[in-house]
């Protein structure tokens, strides 16, 4: 990085402070629940179905139970708990019918890992393997259900829609305007097939829990890699039919999450494990073999557009058909879907549009969030069309994006209505097409003169868009209470599992306070009795309602400190002024005290006390959001928009068809930096977690639907020599009104529409567009060699469809 | 299951390993002596017996880099090293980096330009990163990008890394002469 550039008009909001956590992760110290070791603790195994789809006709358990050392040993017979964050669709242990390769048929809990391996082999369980669902289209005919029980399915009513006798696990729709009358009045109608497979999130620290579930009680205390500790406690306690005071979770440091440690995985089966074993408490690790195969993904996709477009180049009409491969069991993967009829078209105006999402039970691994969920996906579709387009109409791909782009006053696909408060995705794309020298596509005679170097270049950019996906009614706390030296004590619900939630918010507390951030005493690690509540670590919606939390606990604060102050300086709490931590009278400064004098109570000379410990809190909801009609899928879904947008430019080896990328300009709408070093570290993570599913990573399958590539080995994920020579990073800082100094979050936001300006840069070099992801050098190199100039499927093996 | 003789092979395998070596080796300075069994790794003998926590395990199978140690001046992924291998070795891990209750500058420069996030990978990072400096103090951004390419970060997208990196080997060369 350069030295830093970016200048901040605040004292502490917008410094590049060092993050909080840092010191601990250079030194070894930081303790994972990886680390942890408890007195008489338990080491699992899990035994998981071969077959995507098989009957499960008998298990002997008798031998691993005789094994010394083994204290459980649990199939599907021993309970029937169910589990799932909006659709209770998955069993804890698999009963009757697997569903997909990596489903747990039985799990033991031993004295050591060993042993627990090896009492894995003695299970003896004999299978009757079943036609499995393989993709969308087998789904959506219905003949087989990968849950015959979906119509009694619980789920949450009104939000998401099961549908009846099939593999639909949601079915979300938005409508408005005419859009028959919208194709009529195009000058051009195209339609548009774009695929991208199922992708893993890839956190270093695989997924991994204790837990000890007290015999005697219904306590069950958690410690957990994960993102989410309050909806773990409400899902277990939904779950285990027990109170959520029942429940305790504490997140140690988190080694990566990515959406993938949201919601609840491994927790309810060590619950189990541990409670067969007499109360001792039992670690359930995921090896990185199950982190691919057992562990949840991102749901493979499907987008199919069909769009009108004058010849002007006005968008007339969008109509968005999105199928979701969400293999077994539904999860984030009808949220995931859900952000697709609200956010599905991009950051355009569009006054006649239709968008189907369905969310798709298969037998695969199943699909939860991943980073930007929805929306990397449906950018894929949307910018790889705008791209198209703009070709068929022979207008420069800038300018037609210009032409279309949602501004002040405009509305959104849910009919939201945009103000200069909402940032603004034109300045985004102006800003990196700039930064990029861009001025035009390259010309048939310009390319030709490239290919006989071997190697040519092209540049593309793509526009993306996303708010929190969460629910109307999200909320978010803070707690704040003064310690005897003036410092403070801030905690909150979120997990810092290395996005800089801690060090962010300790700098809005120490600007609001005007005390060093040395000052803020804040832990990353979190526990349910102690830290208040927030919905889940998601959504990059955290520095904007724990920032607006914490800004109401520190004026809280200052009320509470100001008001005895006010006894104690013998004038009214109105003539004082805070600053450097001492409270001072504004017309008599050397009227003042210091916070220390007033932290927990000031005391006067005789010794007579008044005031007390200084505490507060401070809580913030999401503001004005609806549910979405759902027929239309009109309503409020966006607490608030972060708009950016990406340009490149590649290098293709016409030969090997490897993507060289030389260059990347990002550019978010962020309202306002909080912490620079922060917001360029998610980019430059975001960017090449971007790439990876751009040029190099897809799950892929077999015949069978068995996994090919769990490993690092056959799944490769960017390493340093994967790197772009060069990122560029802009911030726009048109104020959010509502936000915390005027912040949007922005923690997603640099990975989505990567793929799709990369798709774009493809086609500016080689003149082909490629309509599935990845781009690896196989699918390019073949793709040139096909002669075609649509490449509508690589490898079959992939894709959710059958294209 | 038709895996009946492969697991009375494993029973053997797991009895022979019962019988116990004794093993000695200098780690982080420090002279250790342990009986272990025959068959565990030298990343589960610093963690399970000399309870350095710091070296994470990632992968199990040598490929992302994680549990990245020093062994005798070489940079190693203990996951695939039996700890009996290390008889007689110097061993250097992350809680060895820093001296007497001060960061290194290998150390200062992550936290300053934020080469990490989550962490987890961190202390591979470190190592690979010190075993390269030690051999070559001053590398070129290929030769850097050629060594920790074995090394796996989700996170940061490696730039802020690649810029620790360098700058710990400017500040090694004027501040420590290297």
């Amino acid at each position: 990085m350069e030295e830093n550039k970016y200048q901040s008009k605040y004292k502490r909001v917008g410094q590049p402070y060092d993050r909080k956590d840092a010191l601990d992760k250079v030194t070894g110290q930081a303790v994972y629940t990886y680390d942890m070791e408890l007195p008489g603790m338990l080491h699992a195994r899990c035994l998981l179905s071969p077959y995507a789809r098989a009957k499960i006709v008998s298990i002997d358990t008798s031998k691993a139970k005789a094994l010394p050392g083994v204290r459980a040993v649990l199939t599907g017979e021993d309970s029937d708990i169910l589990v799932g964050l909006y659709m209770q669709d998955k069993r804890v242990l698999s009963k009757g019918e697997t569903r997909y390769q990596g489903d747990v048929v039985a799990a033991v809990a031993a004295e050591d890992e060993e042993t627990a391996e090896r009492a894995i082999t003695l299970l003896d369980v004999v299978y009757e393997p079943l036609a499995p669902v393989h993709d969308v289209d087998e789904a959506l005919e219905g003949k087989i259900l990968v849950h015959d029980d979906i119509n009694n399915l619980k789920h949450y009513v009104g939000v998401f829609f099961p549908q009846k006798d099939s593999n639909i696990a949601s079915w979300n729709k938005s409508r408005k305007g005419d859009l028959d009358k919208a194709f009529e009045e195009a000058d051009l109608v195209l339609e548009g097939e774009y695929s991208l497979p199922a992708v893993a999130h890839v956190p270093m620290e695989t997924h991994v829990t204790i837990v000890q579930a007290d015999p005697y009680s219904n306590r069950i205390k958690i410690w957990s890699s994960a993102q989410s500790p309050f909806a773990i406690r409400q899902i277990m306690a939904d779950s285990f039919h027990i109170a959520e005071s029942d429940v305790e979770v504490h997140i140690p440091y988190v080694g990566g999450g990515f959406g993938g440690k949201a919601g609840i995985h491994l927790e309810p089966l060590a619950t189990l494990l541990s409670r067969a074993a007499g109360g001792l408490p039992v670690k359930v690790r995921a090896t990185r073999e199950q982190e691919f195969n057992q562990l949840p993904t991102r749901a493979g996709m499907r987008g199919r557009l069909k769009t009108g477009v004058t010849k002007e180049g006005k968008l007339t009409g969008i109509q968005a058909v999105y199928d979701w491969d969400s293999g077994a069991y539904a999860d984030y993967g009808v949220n995931v879907g859900k952000t697709a009829v609200y956010s599905g078209i991009g950051p355009y105006k569009v006054e006649n549009a239709s968008i189907d999402s369905k969310t798709i039970y298969t037998n695969k691994v199943f699909s939860t969030a991943y980073r930007g969920f929805g929306h990397l996906e449906t950018h894929w579709s949307i910018e790889r069309q705008m791209d198209i387009l703009s070709q068929h109409l022979g207008i420069d791909p800038y300018e037609f994006r210009m032409m279309n782009l949602l501004g002040p006053g405009d509305q959104t696909m849910s009919g939201e209505v945009l103000t200069e408060s909402s940032g603004s995705p034109k300045e985004c794309l102006t800003a990196v097409v700039k930064e990029i020298g861009w001025t035009g596509r390259k010309s048939e005679e310009e390319r030709a003169r490239e290919w006989k170097t071997g190697k040519v270049r092209g540049k593309g950019f793509a526009m993306l868009q996303k708010a929190p996906a969460m629910p109307a009614n999200t909320a978010s706390s803070v707690i704040m209470q003064m310690n005897g030296d003036g410092h403070v004590k801030m905690m909150i619900g979120a997990v810092d599992f290395g996005q800089g939630a801690i060090t962010a918010l300790a700098q809005i507390a120490a600007q609001e306070l005007d005390i060093p951030i040395e000052h803020i005493e804040i832990s990353a690690e979190i526990d349910t009795r102690a830290n208040p509540y927030d919905w889940n670590t998601v959504a990059s919606k955290f520095t904007f309602m724990g920032g607006n939390a914490v800004i109401k606990a520190s004026r809280e604060m200052l009320r509470k400190m100001k008001d005895v102050a006010a006894q104690a300086l013998r004038t009214d709490p109105e003539n004082l002024l805070h600053a450097n931590g001492e409270v001072y009278h504004r017309h008599s400064p050397e009227r003042r005290m210091t916070y220390k004098q007033i932290a927990l109570g000031y005391m006067y000379p005789n010794g007579t006390g008044i005031g007390g410990p200084l505490i507060s809190s401070g809580s913030s909801i999401a503001d004005g959001l609806t549910n979405l009609h759902p027929e239309t899928g009109q309503g409020n879904p966006a607490a608030v928009w972060t708009f950016g947008a990406h340009a490149v430019e590649i290098e293709v080896d016409i030969e090997t068809g490897h993507v060289d990328v030389l260059k990347v300009a990002s550019a978010f709408d962020i309202g306002q930096v909080i912490n620079e070093k922060l917001v360029y570290g998610q980019i430059c993570g975001g960017v090449v977690q971007g790439l990876g599913s751009a040029l190099l990573e897809g799950y892929k399958f077999n015949a069978d639907q068995q996994l090919m590539n769990p490993s690092f080995t056959d799944n490769k994920i960017p390493t340093m020599k994967d790197i772009p020579m060069e990122i560029v990073p802009i911030y726009i800082e048109n104020p959010q009104q509502n936000g915390p100094y005027g912040a949007r979050g922005v923690g997603e936001h640099p990975m989505i529409s990567i793929p799709s300006a990369i798709g774009n840069a493809v086609y500016d070099a080689l003149g082909i567009n490629f309509h599935v992801l990845p781009l690896s050098p196989e699918a390019i190199a073949l793709g040139i060699a096909s002669g075609k100039k649509s490449i509508l499927c690589t490898d079959t093996d992939c894709l959710p469809g059958r294209s | 299951m038709d895996n009946e003789k492969d697991c009375s092979m494993y029973t053997e395998h797991i009895d022979s390993g019962k019988r116990k070596v004794t093993l000695s080796m200098t780690v982080n300075g420090r002279p250790v002596v342990r009986d272990v069994d025959p068959n565990m790794t030298l990343l589960h003998f610093l963690r399970d017996n000399l309870k350095l926590f710091g070296t994470k395990e990632a992968c199990g199978e040598g490929e992302c880099g994680a549990c990245t140690i020093i062994l005798n001046g070489k940079a190693v992924t203990s996951c695939i090293v039996l700890a009996v291998e290390a008889e007689g070795a110097q061993i250097t891990t992350v809680e060895g980096l820093s001296k007497n209750g001060k960061l290194s500058i290998l150390q200062e420069e992550f936290v300053s330009q934020d080469a990490l996030q989550c962490g987890f990978c961190t202390p591979g990072f470190l190592m690979s990163t010190r075993a390269l400096l030690d051999h070559n103090p001053n590398p070129t951004d290929e030769e850097i990008v050629e060594v920790l390419s074995g090394n796996l970060c989700r996170c940061t997208g490696y730039i802020p890394i690649l810029q620790a990196v360098k700058r710990t080997a400017e500040r090694e060369r004027k501040e420590l002469g290297r």
